[in-house]
């Protein structure tokens, strides 16, 4: 793969597929049918009792992470192989952040209101 | 196998020999600027990350006030969803017509993921202006404060996006797709599929586990 100055590389570009033509333009196609479905099963999922209804929650976030997931595999390029190693590397310390700083709270502020004095 | 020894080594591994680890030698700077990008959009994300915290946690605070099951329209939520996920698409494509060097192309989706990022802008405001009048401003509860903060930031983002769109067409129309053009149209478009992902936690928390608790 070149870079104009014809020098070959071997760190993957963050959102950029290399393995060209044809299949890219299919890959934007599939990714975004993927998320229309995904999308679409997520609201009809939240407005009818299809799932058990205690499950709804559950469900909403496996659809969510789902959606996310062929966000990053379709639109941002992001695969297993070895060059693209160092953005998984980032994006992985990234979501253990985005973790800890969500469920923390939520955990936290819980354990707070569980305690607090009847008003 | 090779072995590097102090008055012998080697100044660059084989890319075969190292992909990923520093193969072929130093990565380009369209590598090395993109992935400063990427770095910072992960950034960008833990900051939403509070936001969402933020919300979760005080999304059952209404103070006797509406709630979102009362105040959201699903409806319209659904069809900016879709706006912004097609122009995610577009973008994707007009990214694509740039690296091929197609700049009319490139105009043309450009053009469809501004219209699209503005349409779903437009729904955003006018949802905002119709719950302002209701009374259910971000002063009126906790819950309501959190929602205007975390969706608000997503719409400033979204309206940085389409004033950055402008900017890097005109350099297209200027000065034709060059390297550094090309930089720059690439980082956008990471920014703007990152937005969609984070839409999708906006619609799924906000919106739609709005019945929930």
């Amino acid at each position: 793969v070149t870079d104009g100055q014809d020098r070959v590389f071997g760190d993957r570009t963050p959102g950029v597929e290399e393995h060209e033509s044809t299949a890219t333009y299919l890959s934007y196609t599939a990714g975004l049918v993927l998320a229309i479905v995904a999308t679409i099963a997520s609201f009809v999922v939240s407005q009818t009792s299809l799932l058990w209804p205690p499950g709804i929650p559950v469900g909403l976030i496996v659809l969510a992470f789902a959606q996310i997931g062929v966000h990053l595999v379709f639109f941002l390029h992001l695969g297993s192989g070895s060059d693209s190693t160092n953005n998984i590397l980032a994006l992985a310390f990234g979501i253990l952040i985005v973790f800890l700083v969500i469920t923390g709270s939520v955990w936290i502020i819980a354990n707070l209101n569980s305690n607090m004095m009847p008003m | 196998m090779t072995i590097a020894t102090i008055d012998r080594a080697q100044t660059a591994v084989p890319t075969e020999l190292a992909r990923g680890r520093g193969g072929g030698g130093p990565a380009t700077k369209r590598t090395v600027v993109a992935y400063g990008f990427w770095i910072f959009i992960l950034s960008d994300m833990v900051m939403f990350s509070a936001l969402f915290a933020a919300f979760a946690v005080l999304r059952g605070n209404t103070a006797g006030g509406p709630t979102g099951a009362e105040l959201f329209d699903l409806r319209s939520v659904f069809i900016e969803t879709m706006c912004l996920l097609v122009s995610s698409y577009t973008c994707g494509l007009g990214a694509l017509s740039a690296e091929r060097r197609q700049p009319a192309r490139f105009l043309m989706f450009g053009v469809a993921t501004f219209v699209l990022g503005a349409a779903f802008l437009f729904i955003e405001v006018t949802e905002f202006a119709r719950m302002i009048g209701m009374g259910a401003g971000p002063s009126r509860s906790a819950f309501l404060s959190a929602f205007f903060t975390l969706v608000g930031m997503h719409g400033v983002h979204v309206t940085g996006g389409l004033i950055a769109l402008i900017y890097f067409s005109a350099q297209v129309i200027a000065i034709g797709l060059q390297t550094a053009v090309l930089r720059r149209l690439l980082c956008w478009s990471l920014f703007w599929h990152a937005l969609d992902i984070v839409w999708v936690g906006v619609f799924t928390l906000v919106y739609l586990m709005g019945d929930w608790q």
